[in-house]
């Protein structure tokens, strides 16, 4: 019964769990403490899961995407393309460009000048992986990672293109990465949502984010993301009023609880049953979330390697190193936005600084995971929406350049549960313009994650409107060449 | 040409033949409870089963059709199969074993068996075995009971009557019968009320309302109450939330950027549409054609602002006419699911894979919304609060004709409404649904299957369009109303897929009743009122929600209405009513979207950095305590308790909102400083009352969960005081910490520690399940 008890999706169950709980759970249930996590101890996630729907076994529990919201340019970070830097100024072949369709932003330049990273390469590694100056620390961690060169999609503006990644689709309400994520496999820790946002913004400039990115869509509201935020209360009203203690809100819901319960006297009703239940876990949310948000009993070495940022709540490092400790406490999906990644104009000024706030602490995270011996069971995706033209948008002069929108060719990067660890895969051209090796398309990246996750994307469906969905649309392969 | 009118013939031959059939579909039974019934029909059992598991490779797509074979029509599924080289049939009548379909359904090869294994689906033993049947008794095929218009038929006859109270009742009884089953009594009084009043107003019964209703014994006590909600100024408030969900309205542009709307003037016409009680058919013909009709009529044009309440992009660098098309698209999408109940976006880049709409079909529906002046993208952010076309209303206008618009000062407001441009641009087919892919020139038509687009009855423009809705013969508008409408009294409709009338959608559970509602609506000059109290004057309606083991058994989702259902209030009610019982409510109607309470942040924290709505600026004073109807929705960050409660997020035509249970929700009512405060204000007012305490716990427990405490409710609330009256008087410093809570200036000479108690047992109250409940 314990463990019905503590599967999210109560709406699936709810009749099957309610016939078997006993009756006046009320007041007794709410003096327990927290109940132990569920993964620990048990043979790993997904061996009782609500809908039985995991459909081979997984290499990874737990995904902590890393989103670089605003499009980071690929040629200033992973995909080293030195013909730029020789042919400066020089107009991009039309063989090249192919016919691609540009942005409202350049649609109207009549040149398009080639230009080459202002910041230098080296290899890194045992795998020689490339990689900018401005990722040091990321450098470090090459044989953890698989950079994928050729990531493409079809949306040329943000709002498309990130509603793409998220959800499978450009436009519509369709359920997140995160919610297929909680809906298909449950969740691993019945004190903390299934499907955590953390927000955070650098220096550069900047593109917003939509809570649609994180939306159930058409699936149960047990599966939206729980949006944590910076401010007192991490949850939104998580905490007590001022006056009220942890005893004093006890005692209150031991009197609601008996209230409730003289309802379900009345009615039989089996929803009243489940209140009560959701009572009893905002309650235990109270105690769970700030303890998996206090960063103050951290040591001072993991402090260091994520940098003092991370001191500083609702900062990239912060949130990266909540990221760990939620995922650590079995929270399925931890989504990370990090916006500033726009360089449309002075690229050159803004990028360092971008990279230097996620530089650091998506390096550590690596590593933390790692030494905790978790980066096995956890899959760290980092990239964002599209990538950046090889022309210069605007003005090019020797010492300043920006980049407009790239579908057709860009970088992202995975690490741990599952992926083949120091490898870089597919290439694109001399010119970074077109892929030449190995495309991976957005849907075959998220038929390639729910691989990992040990579901099969096409069978993880939902029926609503006479049509069965999956995040992958019609689409999707996955890409075997980065499995381990 | 002459093919389509020679199949159009025969559509009109299959209809009328189907009319007479349908007579005999009475004994059908929806339920699935694995009994092979006497009659296997082909609409209710067959058609469900061809539907989902066949016709995405053997229905309209003609593109992904597999073999030649099409199902979805009796002509295609008895035509010889081209695969064979003697004459073989998907289904021959009386004889299973020679229907190719069923074998293939029973065989036991991969390479043949149907559904293929690659395609996850899978038929079951008891569906075989209906089809079985069915082909033995004939494999007749009907047309889809949704594309057939509908008929009144008799009232069921019934033995005994006792239970009744109007024609509804007739349906249901009948069908609970058959169940085995028996209807609730009637539900107690003080129940009865508030289901009614939150139903028919959104807000709960005043002190003053119980008191006279509970006081009443007449025999038309009831309709007495009923006919005074629906006259109540906040009748067209409860009415418009649902149908801002259909129009998708928010006060913002909803993408990017996500700057300012104003299109809160419409939203205003809505509500007054309501309370005036205005056709449906009026309210429908101006809210699509307002700006068509033969006289200019300023306030029919501002009702036209619902095609234009889509999202709009203001990102620079995109393609204008991508975005163009994606508008387009959503009136073609949000037409077809709030006034046809279909699945019409399923078209928009191939034919449909389940109902007979063809992409062609879909780009002559869209070309009626294709003639606009707009643009995709209009300007940037800030540039302006309503792209052209556009309406200006001014105070000279409110004063002689929009008189129920709430301007609050003496500025213009710009609302975006429709206009066409005659031969602005043709309208193509897009291949692949791709703005740039065009394909053959298109001309206004609607899908056939559902009723033609007669040229000499209908004008080619949207005003034509609403006279092909509005006609007598048209099988889906009425339905989809009345199924909505139902779905608002009954949490679900009597299709319960109330989106999607398709051969995907879900079947009527009492198919007799829709028709006969369907019709009746018509009949009565579509009289919006006159159904609803139809509804809320039903014994079905008002029988009491006491559920038992046997019922829960016998039908656990409650299909068959032999009880009420209970339901928690939508999120705009939860806010209404704590406001309302507390007395901090502000009654007006209409005006700019307010900012109430709202955590820090959550604007600055997913914004752009651009634009008026970067951050969000609480407002203050009356305006905290508005109706959930105005809060202000901004689409990229909608308001976060609206959406825990399960608010549609507006970003496109919505028309069933989903009804959970989360924790975060027992948050909201735990912390959240709007509930805090309504305790805090009662508990200020009711301390100072000359009552006892237990009275004045009683009359909170009225005001909030609107009936008199029960006795052990009432002691253990008192238990409770007396506690919380010892502990706060052993800690004052905390007492004043906890009614610190809210803007409402405090009452001057309170007593902390007493108000403190108060509002901890007002806050309980608040918080029980009842509360936030019609039960």
């Amino acid at each position: 019964m314990e463990k019905e008890f503590l599967e999210n999706n109560l709406n699936v169950n709810r009749r099957h769990f309610l016939g078997k709980m006993a009756m006046g759970v009320g007041s007794a249930a709410l003096g327990s403490l927290l109940l132990p996590d569920l993964f620990k101890g048990s043979g790993g996630a997904g061996d009782e899961l609500p809908l039985g729907i995991k459909h081979f076994a997984s290499k990874a529990k737990r995904v902590i995407m890393l989103f670089q919201n605003g499009a980071p340019s690929q040629l200033e970070s992973f995909d080293y393309k030195p013909t730029l830097n020789k042919m400066f100024g020089q107009d991009l072949p039309e063989s090249i460009r192919g016919g691609q369709r540009l942005t409202g932003m350049t649609a109207n330049q009549d040149k398009f000048p080639l230009v080459g990273s202002k910041f230098a390469f080296n290899q890194y590694g045992q795998s020689g992986t490339w990689v900018s100056d401005l990722f040091p620390n990321i450098a470090k961690i090459t044989d953890d990672i698989c950079v994928i060169k050729t990531m493409h999609t079809e949306a040329i503006n943000h709002d498309p293109a990130l509603t793409f990644l998220q959800t499978g689709s450009q436009q519509g309400n369709r359920p997140s990465m995160g919610a297929w994520l909680s809906y298909g496999l449950g969740s691993e820790n019945k004190n903390l949502p299934s499907f955590c946002v953390l927000l955070s913004r650098g220096r550069g400039n900047g593109q917003g984010v939509y809570s649609k990115l994180w939306t159930n869509g058409f699936l149960d509201s047990n599966h939206q993301g729980v949006q944590f935020s910076a401010s007192e209360d991490p949850v939104l009203y998580l905490n007590n009023p001022a006056g009220i203690d942890m005893q004093s809100r006890k005692k209150m819901l031991d009197h609601l609880a008996s209230l409730n319960e003289m309802g379900y006297q009345e009615f039989g009703d089996p929803e009243i049953h489940a209140k009560i239940q959701q009572y009893e876990m905002a309650y235990r949310m109270q105690t769970a979330v700030p303890e998996v948000t206090d960063i103050s009993k951290e040591p001072d070495h993991i402090i260091k390697m994520y940098g003092a940022d991370c001191m500083q709540p609702g900062t990239y490092a912060s949130n990266c190193l909540l990221a760990r400790k939620l995922s650590e406490s079995g929270v399925r999906f931890v989504q990370l936005y990090h916006q500033g990644w726009d360089q449309h104009g002075n690229l050159p000024g803004e990028m360092p600084k971008q990279a230097e706030d996620v530089d650091r602490a998506s390096a550590a995270l690596i590593t933390d995971l790692k030494q905790r011996g978790l980066l096995d069971e956890t899959l760290v995706i980092w990239g964002g929406e599209f990538g950046r033209t090889n022309y210069c948008q605007g003005k090019l002069s020797e010492g300043n350049y920006g980049r407009d929108h790239h579908p057709r060719c860009y970088s992202m990067w995975m690490a741990g549960g599952g992926v083949k660890a120091g490898t870089s895969y597919g290439e694109t051209d001399e010119f970074g313009y077109n892929i030449v090796k190995d495309p991976v398309h957005i849907h075959d990246l998220q038929a390639t994650i729910m691989h990992l996750m040990g579901l099969d994307h096409e069978k993880l469906t939902y029926k609503y409107q006479g049509r069965r969905f999956r995040l992958t649309d019609v689409h999707g392969k996955v890409v075997k060449g980065i499995l381990a | 040409m002459k093919t389509s009118t020679y199949s159009l013939k025969s559509l009109v031959l299959v209809l009328i033949a189907a009319l007479f059939s349908c007579k005999n579909d009475k004994s059908v039974d929806v339920t699935n409870n694995n009994t092979i019934p006497e009659v296997v029909d082909f609409n209710f059992h067959i058609r469900p089963i061809l539907s989902d598991n066949c016709f995405t490779c053997h229905g309209p797509d003609e593109n992904q059709r597999k073999s030649g074979l099409r199902l979805d029509t009796e002509e295609g599924a008895f035509t010889a199969l081209k695969d064979y080289d003697e004459d073989r049939f998907a289904f021959v009548s009386g004889k299973p074993h020679q229907s190719e379909a069923y074998n293939r359904l029973v065989s036991g090869d991969t390479s043949e068996v149907m559904p293929p294994p690659g395609s996850n689906l899978k038929v079951s033993e008891y569906e075989i075995s209906l089809i079985k049947k069915w082909i033995e008794q004939g494999a007749q095929y009907k047309p889809h009971w949704a594309f057939v218009s509908p008929i009144k038929s008799k009232l069921p006859k019934l033995t005994n009557k006792d239970w009744v109270s109007n024609e509804i009742d007739y349906f249901i009884q009948k069908k609970i019968e058959e169940k085995g089953l028996t209807p609730n009594a009637k539900a107690d009084k003080a129940r009865l009320l508030k289901r009614v009043s939150f139903d028919l107003t959104g807000l709960p019964p005043s002190l003053e309302m119980q008191e006279s209703f509970m006081n009443d014994d007449s025999d038309n006590a009831y309709e007495k109450v009923v006919d005074e909600l629906l006259a109540n100024k906040h009748y067209g408030e409860k009415m418009a939330v649902h149908w801002l969900d259909v129009a998708r309205y928010a006060d913002s542009h909803g993408y990017q950027d996500d700057g300012l709307r104003t299109m809160w003037p419409w939203r205003d016409w809505v509500i007054h549409a309501f309370n005036e009680n205005y056709p449906y058919d009026k309210f429908l013909t101006w809210q699509l054609a307002g700006d068509l009709l033969p006289e200019e009529n300023i306030e029919a044009l501002l009702a036209t602002g619902f095609n234009r309440n889509h999202k709009i992009t203001q990102e620079g660098g995109v393609i204008d006419e991508e975005y163009r098309i994606e508008y387009v698209s959503d009136r073609t999408n949000t037409f077809g699911k709030a006034f046809l109940g279909l699945t019409m976006e399923c078209a928009k880049c191939h034919d449909h894979k389940y109902d007979p709409i063809s992409q062609k079909d879909y780009y002559s529906t869209f070309a009626f919304f294709d003639k606009v002046p707009e643009k995709g993208l209009f300007g940037t952010i800030d540039a302006n609060f309503a792209d052209p076309p556009n309406m200006t209303i001014s105070d000279e206008l409110i004063e002689d004709i929009l008189t129920f618009i709430n301007k609050k000062d003496t500025a213009n407001v710009n609302v975006m409404v429709m206009k066409d441009s005659v031969g602005i641009r043709e309208t193509h087919i897009l291949n692949r649904g791709n703005y740039d892919a065009k394909g053959e020139i298109v001309s206004f038509d609607t899908p056939e299957a559902i009723l033609e687009y007669d040229t000499n009855r209908f004008k080619p423009n949207r005003l034509g369009l609403v006279k092909w809705l509005l006609s007598d013969e048209h099988p889906l508008t009425s339905r989809v109303f009345v199924n909505r409408i139902w779905q608002e009294f009954f949490g679900r409709g009597i299709v319960k897929s109330v989106g999607d009338f398709g051969m995907q959608g879900d079947l009527p559970t009492h198919p007799e009743l829709l028709d006969w509602l369907a019709v009746d609506f018509r009949e009565n000059n579509w009289d919006i009122k006159h159904l609803v109290k139809k509804i809320v004057t039903s014994s079905t309606y008002t029988q009491s929600s006491v559920v038992d083991e046997q019922k829960i058994a016998k039908d656990p989702e409650n299909i068959y209405l032999s009880r009420m259902h209970r339901f928690r209030l939508n999120a705009e009610m939860v806010r209404d009513q704590v406001l309302a019982s507390s007395g901090l409510l502000n009654e007006e109607i209409g005006g700019p979207s307010v900012k109430p309470y709202q955590p820090d942040g959550m604007w600055s924290a997913a914004t752009s950095g651009r634009g008026l709505l970067k951050k969000y600026i609480q407002d203050h004073g009356d305006d905290l305590y508005r109706r959930g109807i105005y809060t202000f929705i901004k689409r990229t960050v909608p308001p976060p308790v609206m959406l825990t409660f399960d608010a549609s997020n507006r970003d496109q035509c919505e028309v069933r909102r989903l009804t959970t249970s989360t924790p975060l929700q027992a948050l909201i009512m735990l912390n959240d400083p709007t509930v805090l405060e309504a305790a805090r204000v009662m508990a200020e007012r009711l301390d100072e009352e000359s009552l006892e305490n237990d009275d004045k716990i009683n009359k909170a427990f009225k005001l909030i969960v609107c009936r008199d405490a029960k006795e052990e409710e009432k002691n253990l609330l008192m238990e409770y005081y007396g506690d919380q009256l010892s502990q706060f008087e052993a800690d004052p410093e905390e007492a004043k910490k906890f009614i610190d809570v809210g803007e409402y200036p405090p009452k001057e000479d309170r007593n902390d520690v007493t108000v403190a108690a108060l509002m901890q047992v007002i806050h309980t109250i608040y918080n029980m399940e009842e509360a936030i409940t019609k039960s």
